[in-house]
C-alpha cells in the first residue's frame, strides 16, 4: 500500500497525474493556489505542461484548445476565478469537450474573503455559463477522494465528452489526509473526433456554432439525451447510519464531516438520524432522496449558502415531508453542537 | 499536362458545411478580403506540405466560418481567445501547424490580452491578424484600429481621440517584445501588395515549420460594406487613409534557434509513480488500525515562524504511520503571514468526523495570544501546553490542566530557537502517547535538513524530560 499525507488540494493533482492528464493551465488564487503550484512541480516530471496563464479566460480557453486535441487536461481556481471562467466552460460544453475544472470554494459574493463556503453550488451545479447546458459535478469530503474523484472526473468527462467540476471548499482543499495513491490508468480512451493535426482527423471540426435553428435545437436535444444518460448511470452518493432512520440530514463537502461527528452525538441522545451524502451534485441522487422521504419523518440539509443545495432536496422529495436549512456563511462553518441542535428541531417540525 | 491555376487542395472542394445552397461560393461580401487572404493561407499550406497536420483556429467576425473553406483540422475559439486556444492546441500537439486567424475587434480589443502574452511567451504559433478598422460581422461598429474621425454605427460622430483615444497599432506594440520572431503589416491594396503579403504569410508559415517560435501577419483588408464603398473604393481607401495610420512593415525578423523541443509525455506505470514520489513500499504500521484508541483533538497554535503547522504535519503523519485516522487542518491565508498560525489535527481509531477541532482536548499554545484566543476552549478536563518562555500571564479554567515548559528556552539552549516545536513534540508525546516516539524520530530522520537531526533528536528527548518532570502520570486522552 502507498500512502501519503496530502493536501486536498495536492491530493487532487497527484489523482489528475494518475488519470493521465497531462496538461495544466491555472492561475493563482487562495484557497486553490497549491492545485497549480503541485501541478508546476509534477506535471514537467511526467512530461506534462505546467503554464501559468494572463488570466482565468486565458486558462480555461487553453483547456479548451487542449482538449480539442485529444489530451486529458484541467484548470483550477477559487470562485471568483471560476465565475471568470464560465463563459469558456459553456464553450467546453457546447463543443462537447471533456476536460476537469477545480472549484475550491471561497466566500463571497464579490472579494467575500478566503474562508471556506459552499456558494458556488449554484453556479456550478446548474451551469453558470449562458445557455442549455450541464456539467458532471463531484463533491469530494475529503484528501483520498479528492485524488480518486480527480480520476474519475476524467473518465466522465471522456466518457460523456463533457466538462467535469470537482467542487470543494477551502477547508477540503487545505486540510491533509492520508492519501492510499492507486495505480496510474493503463490506457487512455481513443478519441476519434479530435483534432490531432493528423491527416485521419484532417476533416474534424471542434465548434459550438450551429447558425440554423433546427441544427442547434437538435444539438441541444442531442446534449439533453447525453444528459438523460448520466442521471440514469452515474449518480453517487454516500450514505451514513441511514438503516433504520427517522431523519435524515444532507450535506456536502466539509459540512458532511461534520455532520457526521453531529450524528454520532444525536445517535447517542437517541435520536434515529442518518445522512444522505451526495458525492455527485449534478446527476443529484434525488431517486434516493425521494424514496426515502416515504420513510422519514423530516429533513435537515446543511450547507454553508444561504440555502442552494435545499433546492435540489425539496425538488427531490416533492415536498412530502418538511425540509429544514441549517447555514451558515462567510467562511463560517456550522458547530457540531449547532447541528445537534438543528438535527433535535427536526422533531418538532415532523408531523 | 500541368495546372497552371486551380484550387488549393488545402481547401475543400464543395463548402458542404455551409448552410447556403450556392457550395461553391465563400460567404464573404463582394471586395472582402478574407477571400484574398483564405487563398494565400491556402496556397501557402499546399506549398509547404503541411495540410496533413495544420490546425486552423477560426475567430469570431467574418471568418468564423474558416472551417467551410479550409480543409485542416479546424477549432473554433471563443471571442479574443484564438491565440489561448492556439496555445493549447500547439503545446498538446507540438507537430501541429497552428494558424491563428483574428479580425481586429477579436485580436485588438476583447482578446488584446490574450494575443500581447502568446506572442511574449513565443508560441510557436502563426497570427494571421485581419485589420479592416471595423467590426464587419456584428454591424460595422467601432473597432480599436477605426480611424480618427471615422463614422461607425457605434462612433456616429466620427470617432474623436478624447473619447474613444486612437486607433491600436498592434505591430508596432508587439514588435517591442523579446519572443516574437517575425512581426509584419501587409495590405491587400492591389496586386503588387497582395503579392508581398502573399511572401509574408508564406514566411511566418515556414518559420513555424523551422519551430522557430511566434509570427504575427497583420493585413490591412477591404470591408466594403462596413465602409459603405464600392469594392474598388475600398480597395483605394486602404491606399489613402489606412496605410497613412498603419504603415506597411516588416516590423521585427529575427529568426533565431529553433525552439526547444517540447517534453513527450510519459505514461508508463514506474515513472508516473516515481515522478510522485511514492513507491511500492509498505508504510510502517499502515493497515493496522490500532483497535480501540482514544480519538486526540489537538490545536496547535503559535506565531508564524514557529512551526506550529510542520508540528501538526509530523504528528498527523506519525499517527498515519501507525495506521491510524489522522487529519490536519491548517490556518490558511493572510492571517499565517505575520500573525498566530494554528492548525487542527485529529488522531483517531475510527473513520474522523470533523477535522474541524472547536473543543480540544490538547492545546499547545506557543505564545500569549494563542493562550487567550483558545484555552477557553479547551474541553473540561483537557490540558493545555504553553511555552512559558513567552507566556507570562496564565488564568486557565479551574477544570483544565496547564503544562508550563519553557519551550523556546529550551531551544535556544539546544543553540536553535527554531527547534521549539519538536521540543513541545517530545512533551505532547511524554504527557499523550497519542503518537509513538519511534515513528516520530523516524520522520525526523527524513525530514530534508540533515544537519538539523542532531539537533532536533536532542530538542525532543529534552521536550520529553520536561514534560515528565512537570507531570508523573502520563494524562489521558479525552474519550470520545
Amino acid at each position: 500500500m502507498r500512502q501519503e499525507l496530502l493536501k486536498g488540494n495536492e491530493a487532487v493533482v497527484v489523482g489528475a497525474v494518475l488519470a493521465g492528464c497531462r496538461s495544466y493551465y491555472g492561475y493563482p488564487i487562495t484557497p486553490a493556489s497549491e492545485i497549480a503550484e503541485t501541478a508546476a512541480l509534477l506535471f514537467p516530471k511526467v512530461g506534462g505542461t505546467f503554464l501559468q496563464a494572463e488570466s482565468e479566460v486565458a486558462a480555461i480557453n487553453m483547456v479548451y484548445g487542449a482538449a480539442s486535441s485529444g489530451q486529458r487536461t484541467m484548470t483550477a481556481s477559487s470562485s471568483p476565478g471560476i465565475s471568470l471562467k464560465q463563459e469558456g466552460i459553456s464553450y467546453c460544453a457546447g463543443a462537447e469537450l471533456p476536460c476537469v475544472i477545480v472549484d475550491i470554494m471561497r466566500g463571497g459574493p464579490g472579494l467575500g474573503n478566503i474562508g471556506p463556503e459552499q456558494a458556488d453550488y449554484n453556479q456550478m451545479v446548474k451551469g453558470g455559463g449562458h445557455g442549455n447546458y450541464r456539467v458532471i459535478v463531484l463533491a469530494p469530503n475529503g484528501a483520498q477522494e479528492m485524488c480518486g474523484l480527480t480520476m474519475l472526473a476524467f473518465d466522465l468527462a471522456d466518457r460523456y465528452r463533457n466538462p467535469v467540476a470537482i467542487l470543494a471548499d477551502g477547508f477540503i482543499g487545505q486540510m491533509m489526509e492520508p492519501v492510499t495513491i492507486p495505480d496510474p490508468v493503463r490506457e487512455l480512451p481513443q478519441r476519434p473526433w479530435a483534432v490531432t493535426a493528423t491527416d485521419a482527423t484532417r476533416d474534424n471540426l471542434i465548434t459550438s456554432i450551429f447558425l440554423d435553428h433546427d441544427e442547434l435545437e437538435a444539438h441541444i436535444n442531442a446534449l439533453y439525451a447525453k444528459y438523460a444518460q448520466v442521471e440514469q448511470h452515474e449518480v453517487r452518493f454516500e450514505e451514513y447510519r441511514l438503516d433504520d432512520c427517522e431523519y435524515v440530514a444532507v450535506a456536502y463537502g466539509i459540512v458532511s464531516r461534520l455532520l457526521m461527528s453531529a450524528i454520532d452525538q444525536a445517535r447517542a441522545e437517541g435520536i434515529k438520524v442518518g445522512m444522505l451524502r451526495p458525492i455527485t451534485l449534478w446527476p443529484f441522487p434525488a431517486p434516493r432522496l425521494k424514496e426515502l422521504a416515504h420513510t422519514a419523518k423530516a429533513i435537515l440539509v446543511a450547507e454553508c449558502s444561504t440555502g442552494m443545495l435545499i433546492d435540489d432536496v425539496r425538488l427531490a422529495v416533492e415536498c412530502r415531508i418538511p425540509v429544514q436549512l441549517c447555514s451558515r456563511t462567510g467562511g463560517n462553518v456550522p458547530g457540531i453542537a449547532e447541528l445537534v441542535a438543528a438535527i433535535g428541531r427536526l422533531r418538532e417540525s415532523a408531523p | 499536362m500541368k495546372d497552371v491555376f486551380k484550387k488549393p487542395d488545402s481547401f475543400y472542394e464543395f463548402f458542404t458545411r455551409s448552410a447556403a445552397a450556392d457550395k461553391e461560393a465563400t460567404h464573404y461580401c463582394p471586395g472582402c478580403g478574407h477571400g484574398n487572404l483564405h487563398k494565400l493561407i491556402a496556397e501557402a499550406i499546399d506549398d509547404l506540405a503541411i495540410a496533413h497536420r495544420t490546425v486552423f483556429v477560426s475567430p469570431v467576425g467574418c471568418a468564423v466560418f474558416g472551417y467551410y473553406y479550409f480543409r485542416v483540422g479546424n477549432v473554433q475559439a471563443a471571442h479574443g481567445r484564438a491565440p489561448a486556444v492556439a496555445t493549447g492546441i500547439k503545446r498538446a500537439l507540438p507537430h501541429s501547424i497552428v494558424i491563428s486567424y483574428q479580425g481586429d475587434g477579436d485580436l485588438a480589443a476583447i482578446g488584446a490580452n490574450e494575443i500581447l502574452q502568446a506572442a511574449n511567451r513565443g508560441e510557436s504559433i502563426t497570427v494571421i491578424f485581419v485589420n479592416n478598422a471595423i467590426y464587419g460581422m456584428t454591424g460595422g461598429q467601432m473597432a480599436p484600429t477605426t480611424l480618427l474621425g471615422m463614422k461607425t454605427t457605434t462612433t456616429p460622430y466620427g470617432r474623436k481621440s478624447i473619447n474613444e483615444g486612437y486607433p491600436l497599432r498592434v505591430c508596432e506594440l508587439l514588435a517591442t517584445l523579446e519572443a516574437p520572431v517575425y512581426i509584419e503589416r501587409c495590405t491587400l491594396e492591389d496586386s503588387k501588395t497582395i503579392m508581398r503579403t502573399r511572401k509574408a504569410i508564406r514566411k511566418a508559415l515556414e518559420y513555424q515549420v523551422e519551430n522557430k517560435g511566434f509570427s504575427l501577419v497583420e493585413v490591412l483588408s477591404p470591408c466594403p460594406t462596413g465602409w459603405k464603398l464600392e469594392p474598388i473604393e475600398s480597395r483605394q481607401w486602404i491606399t489613402d487613409n489606412m496605410v497613412k495610420v498603419f504603415p506597411p512593415n516588416v516590423y521585427k525578423d529575427k529568426p533565431a534557434e529553433p525552439r526547444e523541443e517540447l517534453p513527450s509525455p510519459v505514461f508508463e506505470r514506474d515513472a508516473v509513480l516515481n515522478a510522485l514520489g511514492v513507491t511500492d513500499e509498505v508504510a510502517s504500521g499502515s493497515g493496522h488500525a490500532p483497535g480501540d484508541f482514544p480519538t486526540h483533538e489537538v490545536v496547535l497554535s503559535g506565531f508564524g515562524g514557529q512551526g506550529v503547522l510542520l508540528l501538526g504535519q509530523l504528528l498527523a503523519k506519525s499517527g498515519m504511520r501507525e495506521g491510524k485516522y489522522v487529519s490536519w487542518l491548517p490556518s490558511y491565508g493572510p492571517e499565517m503571514r505575520g500573525g498566530t498560525a494554528n492548525c487542527h489535527v485529529v488522531i483517531s481509531s475510527k473513520r474522523i468526523g470533523s477535522p474541524y477541532v472547536a473543543e480540544p482536548n490538547l492545546l499547545v499554545a506557543m505564545n500569549q495570544p494563542s493562550l487567550e484566543k483558545f484555552a477557553a476552549r479547551v474541553r473540561p478536563g483537557g490540558v493545555v501546553i504553553y511555552d512559558s518562555s513567552f507566556v507570562k500571564t496564565v488564568a486557565l479554567p479551574a477544570h483544565i490542566r496547564g503544562v508550563p515548559i519553557p519551550l523556546s528556552e529550551i531551544a535556544n539552549e539546544l543553540g536553535n530557537a527554531k527547534v521549539a516545536n519538536v521540543v513541545a513534540a517530545g512533551a505532547i508525546i511524554a504527557l499523550t502517547g497519542m503518537v509513538g516516539e519511534t515513528v516520530f524520530v523516524e520522520l525526523l530522520r527524513n525530514l530534508p535538513k540533515k544537519a538539523l537531526l542532531e539537533v532536533n533528536l536532542k530538542a525532543l528527548a529534552a521536550g520529553r524530560q520536561a514534560a515528565e518532570r512537570q507531570i508523573k502520570q502520563p494524562i489521558p486522552a479525552a474519550l470520545v
